[in-house]
């Protein structure tokens, strides 16, 4: 087994495909079901055994970086010059890379306006595991 | 008692629910019950009869939940139709693993079962083996039970099967509380007094004759140590001498396999006092054996290193370019074979392409090392 990181961007990446407006202006009933299938698709990989974390980040927070010996760290941000700005994740751990790619093809059916698939593209990427011990 | 004691007694004890008639599922989840509880009350409330206790509690659990779910009479009636509780043998305990390791069940799913079922580990402690959360790993446990449920528990299994979840278990996962190497040396200690099977023995010195040398792969700060550069005083040489006599005793009886064929490859390292003092022509001997027993590109690129240490880097090169590029650590072992050919700019290059190829941090690290090292000597 091994394990993956999903990523959602809230921009950069891929041109997308499906083109939709902001959540804000979807119908109550999409936004509802978009939620109810984010929750449910979860749910499906806890009771598959593959699921182990998730996280939505807010597109808010700023670049830190060490100020120098005594001072206080540098800001930067809001990202709003930024090309790329992460809005979650999901980690699963799974048998292969063609099954994470394959929960990375499905997560990215979530539901958009009138319930048509976003198809949004998600960044799947391997994470290190444990050294194996029968190595040399 | 200490833990691994307890969990010693946990097939046994399923075995016996499921003498009595009930279903694996249910018995096994009685027998986590009865663990847990166990490993909450024995240390201040120590039983006489720990394998009793451990029956009563497990039974008891499996009332509860069959009352729960289904017609009181109709179990009470099965049960009472069923023959009195005997011994659970060895044979009970073999066919527990052989479910464990069903065809059926994915790698990941069979090793969970079995660490919970043979092993007696809890689902909290096999989660933190493999990092993730408990729920999920309670999950893939309760989905590994479904799959095999219609399986008969009598069914005839292969050993090949059971070896093959014990080498996973020895070979990866995290160090948490429970050492995985360890538990994956006692299941197989197990499986061999219960069986008797050669590969089940090449398997057990396999694991003892890498385990041994274990203190000497890594430093303090965990970075990895070759081989070749291990103190070789740090070797555990009695665990050395267990797996050696008992890869012996296997290889006597001239039915090769895979793992026996490994072992005597690790037993020649380990009887080298000195790197200088490998056997590798014997080394490449055995990997012959192997390649004929396996057809694995692993092994015919870990023979092109041991080629290039018997004949020299040129023949190990050549030995390399008959394997698969695409072989995980193609790339390191090429790095090796020519900066031994005395090609450094090529070598530092290979590594660092190895290194970002690599599939666990501490062999990045590793690689990078030697990547470093390479172009520090290049600019002199």
């Amino acid at each position: 087994m091994a394990k993956y990181l999903v990523l959602k961007h809230y921009q950069g990446g891929p041109a997308p495909v499906v083109d939709y407006p902001p959540m804000e202006q979807w119908a109550p009933a999409d936004v509802e079901a978009h939620v109810q299938w984010m929750r449910d698709f979860a749910e499906r990989l806890k009771e598959s055994g593959e699921f182990v974390s998730h996280m939505a980040l807010s597109p808010e927070g700023a670049f830190v970086r060490h100020g120098g010996e005594g001072r206080p760290p540098v800001t930067d941000g809001p990202f709003a010059e930024t090309k790329d700005l992460i809005a979650g994740w999901l980690m699963i751990d799974v048998e292969s890379y063609e099954r994470a790619v394959e929960i990375a093809g499905d997560y990215s059916a979530a539901p958009g306006p009138g319930g048509v698939p976003l198809c949004e593209w998600l960044e799947v990427r391997p994470s290190y595991g444990a050294p194996p011990t029968v190595a040399d | 008692m200490n833990e691994s004691l307890l969990r010693e007694l946990i097939p046994a004890v399923t075995g016996v629910l499921v003498h009595r008639g009930a279903d694996f599922a249910t018995a096994e989840d009685a027998v986590q019950e009865a663990l847990l509880r166990a490993l909450a009350t024995w240390p201040t409330d120590p039983p006489n009869d720990p394998k009793g206790w451990l029956i009563t509690a497990a039974w008891r659990k499996f009332l509860d939940a069959t009352r729960a779910e289904s017609s009181r009479l109709a179990r009470e009636n099965r049960v009472a139709a069923e023959p009195a509780p005997g011994p659970a043998d060895s044979a009970d305990t073999l066919q527990l693993y052989f479910l464990c390791a069903h065809p059926s069940l994915t790698p990941a799913s069979a090793v969970a079962l079995t660490l919970r079922a043979v092993g007696g580990l809890t689902t909290r402690q096999i989660a933190e083996a493999y990092l993730v959360p408990e729920a999920t790993m309670a999950q893939r446990i309760s989905r590994a039970k479904r799959i095999v449920s219609d399986v008969r528990l009598d069914e005839a299994g292969d050993v090949a099967t059971v070896l093959r979840v014990l080498y996973l278990v020895f070979n990866e996962g995290y160090s948490g509380e429970v050492d995985l190497a360890e538990e994956a040396i006692r299941l197989t200690r197990q499986v061999r007094a219960l069986t008797d099977h050669e590969e089940v023995s090449g398997l057990l010195a396999l694991m003892l004759l890498h385990h041994a040398r274990r203190a000497a792969r890594t430093t303090a700060e965990g970075a990895l140590v070759p081989l070749a550069e291990q103190d070789r005083s740090r070797w555990d040489t009695g665990m050395i001498r267990e797996g050696v006599a008992i890869l012996q005793e296997a290889l006597a009886r001239d039915r090769l396999g895979e793992f026996q064929a490994q072992a005597a490859i690790a037993a020649l390292h380990a009887d080298a006092q000195t790197v200088g003092e490998t056997d590798w022509v014997q080394i490449v001997e055995w990997y012959d054996e192997l390649d004929r027993l396996t057809d694995n590109p692993v092994i015919r690129l870990n023979r092109a290193v041991a080629v290039g240490e018997a004949d020299g880097a040129q023949a190990g090169l050549a030995a390399l370019e008959l394997v698969d590029c695409e072989v995980p650590r193609h790339r390191a072992a090429e790095a090796y074979l020519r900066e031994r050919a005395g090609d450094l700019t090529l070598a530092a290059r290979l590594y660092a392409d190895a290194a970002r190829a690599a599939s666990n941090l501490a062999e990045r690290d590793h690689l990078t090392r030697q990547a470093a090292r390479l172009n520090d000597a290049i600019r002199g």
